[in-house]
């Protein structure tokens, strides 16, 4: 078993998803801030809200599930609870994340407390905490054309590098049409 | 439900978890009043009857006593309608007919309505509640109770009055009714006869009600009053006691209530109650934390010693307390001197609290200070020797009266998740055990022969605490069975039929969350097989059935799962009006060859009801296919067998429970796969020889004559590309829930153990062939296999061959 690199709150704020990201990141109202955890995917920047990662965790190899979406890659035992792995990469269609060394799953959790929904997401690596005022989130532009539309609710320029912020409800099959 | 720190909702929640109890014997006795009935053909009453009559009694009567509590009218109300139709008929006012059975049945399931009603905030349908009321109504209308069933309610919330305890009636007939009188009594001003708020003295009580003493000897009145003759010994139609009751501060410190004491007694008989208040200080030298108040109870009953005694058990430490035989002296002087002035101390009660009883000389045990642990330690109720007295064998050989008020044995209420708390670790222990195992096994020890045995005693233990968790969680069927009663009944009026459920089995237990899912598909078989099984009675008749249609619900363990059926004696599938709706719908093609099993299967095609008309009872959406994907969902199967003119039967089979299964661990494609140790028959290491190409894609393995359609597990689940041959796999015969064998090929079988189910609803929608997971001994997650669906879902993946029937072109 691979030990659990970063442990993060458990604290189900009632708060959290998008919402806690200036409301989708629209609009740039206000004086508050977004916490973001980023993190390289497909060879890119991504970020999701910070209050809805449970923990990270290094890679370990998942139990396939059959017939399951391609970007399923299997299921872990979570101490004792079955974590279906999604690879974040595979589902942003940005191609099959290897099986490094390096990589790391982000444990999710979505959904009200009680009947929370958790999912680990395969990810390249985790890069920071960012701490983003929220009136520097921009909404993502019509024209995305790739895997990622819907996906992304914004962008936002850290250090010149564009991250996308994930809509992670609808980056988890379940809620979305792609569910098997 | 409530906030858990809120008193009264606490004892809300206990009150309505009791009624669900209360109820249950409610619709017992209902069922043995059925029997009865049937049994003598509407004869009058007779000893059990009168005992099923009380059951009854004290169940409606205990939902109206709560419900006062609650301010839950409309239940009071009702309760107390029934409650008097349940009293008439006991004294035998009412004959026993089955138009009172009906209208008792009705007026039960309204009561239940309004239990539920209460306890979810919602409302009755008022006309089904009036129309209730009203027939219960005019059953004891004629006899001048109407006007006190209406007006006696609101007095009666705030009356306990418990009172006569039907135990006494079915023993001892000889002496009129006594309890039945005391209840008339009762009923209008029961609570005058007790010390309300512990510091009254009952000549508070309104002029209106009799006064106290007159109780008794009207009770009595049919016994020879004066025989005892003031032996101590008294016969057992003035059996009674003289309990001289006196808390210690103690008693009150530590949480008790002589309030509810009283109500116990008050519930053994006819009882007198005086307070005792010649200690009482004067206002100002009051110390509120002291007692100053003992009591001198009169009480009739049939009752031994002992069982007052047992009221007491938890406080006997903490209180004085004397229980003499009643003599003519106390009856005396009950009549005689009245409530006025403090009676003079009985002959037991000198002997016990001779210092004239202040209660605060009698508090000796007060500080012992361990009293308080006593009384927790006390448990279970303990039952203290009836040593005092010779009296007691004479009113011990009643005691076997006692026996027909069924004994309870004490259970204690927990909170399901707490138990499932206990499940979740069970299956850790059950997760860490297989671990150990492996590890020994890698540790090289494996030839140990004190470690082998060891880790056998461990794996017995863990499968003992497993199955004695299980046990807990386990309930009987019963409750879902009266449930189908009332189902039974309503459909069967909607449906113009008459219909008799026949229930066996009821005590078998199955998992709790089993018998929860197993209401929805239930009352739909039920309700199909009363409205579609069950001719009408015209044709029974010209069929040469009666004109009754029975109903059979039939639980039972067979091989470690329980099986259910549902059976109907009515006309049985009509197959070629099924197979006719199912061409209709383009279920089957208009030429298939069908067997007839294959046919009756087609009842849980989705979309399929053969009701030409959707009736109001079934058909309202939920059909069959529904039914079957909850036992389904349960890890069950479901059959159905059915003989032209005699009936159709529905067989339901369900694991013990869910939360362990015991499964064959397998590799194959590199991949640990558990399958169902149940599905399995058997496992075989085909030759060459043994198997055959029958078609392009498809393998059969003969197996003693029969041909067995091969299903590549590994191509199934997609872990790898079909295998040119399966020589050298080892195949697992599972037998499907048609009766059908299938081989699944593997590549080696590693283990047969018991799994812990972990559901997979936190992965991404339903798994095709995938029934749940589980965690290896290593820590890695292995997939629980569902056989049946890997069949039907390669047969859908091949096939459009027409219905999605399992596939039985291999079996022989």
């Amino acid at each position: 078993m691979k030990q659990v690199e970063q442990e993060m709150s458990d604290n189900a704020d009632a708060d959290r998803g998008t919402d806690a990201t200036c409301g989708g990141g629209s609009s740039p109202g206000g004086g508050e801030a977004a916490e973001l955890l980023s993190f390289r995917a497909g060879g890119q920047e991504y970020a999701i809200d910070i209050m809805s990662v449970r923990e990270i965790r290094g890679w370990t190899s998942a139990t396939p599930l059959p017939h399951a979406p391609p970007a399923v890659r299997g299921v872990i035992n979570l101490r004792g609870r079955v974590l279906a792995i999604l690879d974040l990469s595979d589902r942003l269609g940005l191609g099959r994340t290897g099986t490094a060394e390096r990589n790391v799953v982000i444990v999710v959790g979505t959904g009200s407390e009680g009947t929370e929904h958790h999912a680990g997401l395969l990810v390249e690596a985790v890069s920071d905490i960012l701490t983003v005022p929220c009136s520097a989130l921009q909404p993502p532009p019509e024209a995305i054309g790739d895997g990622t539309r819907g996906l992304v609710s914004a962008l936002v320029m850290v250090d010149g590098v564009m991250v996308r912020i994930l809509d992670i409800d609808a980056v988890l099959p379940g809620g979305e049409s792609d569910a098997a | 439900m409530n906030t858990p720190n809120d008193p009264l909702a606490e004892i809300r929640v206990t009150y309505f978890a009791e009624c669900e109890d209360l109820l249950e014997s409610l619709q017992d006795g209902l069922q043995a009043f059925e029997e009865t009935l049937a049994g003598e053909d509407g004869a009058c009453e007779t000893g059990s009857d009168t005992e099923t009559v009380n059951i009854m009694f004290r169940a409606v009567h205990s939902i109206k006593g709560g419900a006062g509590a609650f301010a839950l009218d409309d239940l009071v109300v009702f309760a107390h309608s029934f409650e008097s139709v349940l009293d008439a008929l006991r004294s035998g006012r009412l004959r026993p007919d089955r138009n009172l059975l009906q209208v008792l049945l009705t007026a039960a399931d309204m009561l239940s309505d309004l239990v539920a009603a209460a306890r979810d905030g919602t409302s009755c349908e008022p006309e089904a509640l009036s129309a209730a009321r009203e027939a219960l109504g005019q059953l004891i209308g004629d006899e001048g109770h109407s006007a006190a069933a209406d007006a006696a309610p609101a007095a009666d919330a705030s009356d306990f009055a418990p009172v006569p305890l039907a135990l006494d009636l079915g023993v001892a007939p000889g002496p009129g009714d006594l309890p039945d009188i005391a209840f008339e009594d009762l009923s209008g001003g029961g609570e005058k006869y007790f010390p309300t708020g512990g510091a009254q003295d009952d000549n508070a009580a309104p002029s209106a009600s009799p006064p106290p003493a007159a109780t008794l000897p009207g009770g009595a009145g049919d016994g020879p009053k004066g025989s005892a003759g003031g032996s101590l010994s008294p016969p057992a139609a003035e059996a009674g006691f003289r309990i001289a009751f006196t808390p210690d501060s103690a008693l009150f410190a530590s949480g008790n209530e002589p309030l509810y004491l009283l109500r116990l007694l008050a519930e053994m008989g006819n009882m007198t109650v005086r307070c005792r208040c010649e200690t009482l200080p004067a206002l100002k030298e009051l110390d509120c934390a002291r007692a100053y108040l003992g009591w001198d109870i009169f009480l009739e009953t049939e009752e031994d010693e002992a069982a007052i005694r047992e009221i007491f058990d938890f406080v006997e430490d903490l209180c004085t307390l004397s229980v003499a035989p009643l003599t003519v002296a106390d009856m005396a002087e009950l009549e005689g001197h009245g409530a006025d002035r403090p009676p003079p101390p009985g002959p037991e009660e000198e002997a016990d609290c001779r210092d004239g009883a202040p209660a605060g000389a009698c508090r000796r045990a007060a500080s012992a200070g361990t009293e308080c642990d006593a009384r927790v330690a006390a448990g279970p109720p303990r039952r203290t020797s009836g040593g005092r007295g010779g009296d007691g064998g004479g009113n011990d050989a009643k005691r076997p009266a006692a026996g027909v008020r069924p004994v309870a044995r004490p259970t204690v209420r927990v909170d399901l998740e707490r138990i499932d708390r206990l499940l979740n670790l069970v299956g850790e222990l059950v997760i860490n055990q297989a671990m150990l195992s492996q590890c020994i096994e890698k540790a090289g020890l494996a030839g140990n022969l004190e470690c082998e045995s060891g880790l056998k005693e461990f794996m017995q233990l863990t499968r003992d605490i497993q199955d004695s968790v299980m046990m807990i969680r386990a309930q009987p069927v019963k409750p879902l069975f009266q449930r189908m009663g009332r189902i039974v009944r309503e459909s069967a009026a909607a449906a113009g039929k008459s219909v008799r459920l026949v229930t066996e089995g009821e005590g078998t237990e199955v998992d709790k969350t089993v018998i929860e899912s197993l209401a929805d598909p239930l009352t739909h078989m039920i309700r199909n097989a009363v409205d579609h099984g069950l001719e009408t009675p015209e044709e029974r008749l010209a069929a040469g059935k009666p004109a009754e249609g029975t109903i059979t619900l039939v639980a039972g363990h067979r091989s470690g799962r329980v099986v259910i059926t549902v059976s109907d004696d009515g006309a049985g599938i009509d197959r070629a009006h099924v197979r006719r709706i199912a061409a209709e719908r383009g279920l089957v093609a208009e030429d298939a060859e069908l067997s007839e099993s294959e046919i009756d299967n087609l009842l849980f095609l989705p979309g399929f009801s053969t009701a030409g008309a959707v009736s109001d009872l079934s058909g309202r959406g939920v059909g069959m296919d529904v039914v079957r994907s909850v036992i389904q969902g349960l890890r069950g199967r479901i059959a159905i067998h059915s003989l032209p003119g005699a009936g159709t039967t529905f067989t339901i089979s369900l694991p013990l429970t869910l939360a362990v299964l015991d499964g064959m661990v397998v590799r194959v494609a590199g991949q640990t796969v558990v399958v169902p140790l149940a599905t399995i028959t058997e496992t075989l290491l085909p030759g060459p020889d043994d198997l055959h190409e029958v078609g392009p894609e498809s393998t059969a393995v003969r197996l003693r004559g029969a041909f067995v359609k091969l299903y590549d597990l590994g191509a199934e689940l997609g872990y790898r590309a079909p295998l040119a041959s399966c020589v050298g796999k080892v195949l697992l015969l599972v037998t499907l829930e048609d009766e059908s064998t299938a081989a699944l090929v593997v590549d080696e079988v590693v283990d047969q153990r018991q799994v812990v189910i972990k559901g997979l609803q936190d992965s991404f929608g339903r798994v095709p062939g995938v029934a749940a997971a589980t965690i290896l001994g290593d820590g890695r997650i292995a997939l629980i296999l569902d056989p049946e669906d890997i069949v039907a879902h390669a047969t859908r993946q091949r096939g459009a061959r027409g219905p999605a029937l399992p596939d039985r072109e291999c079996t022989g």
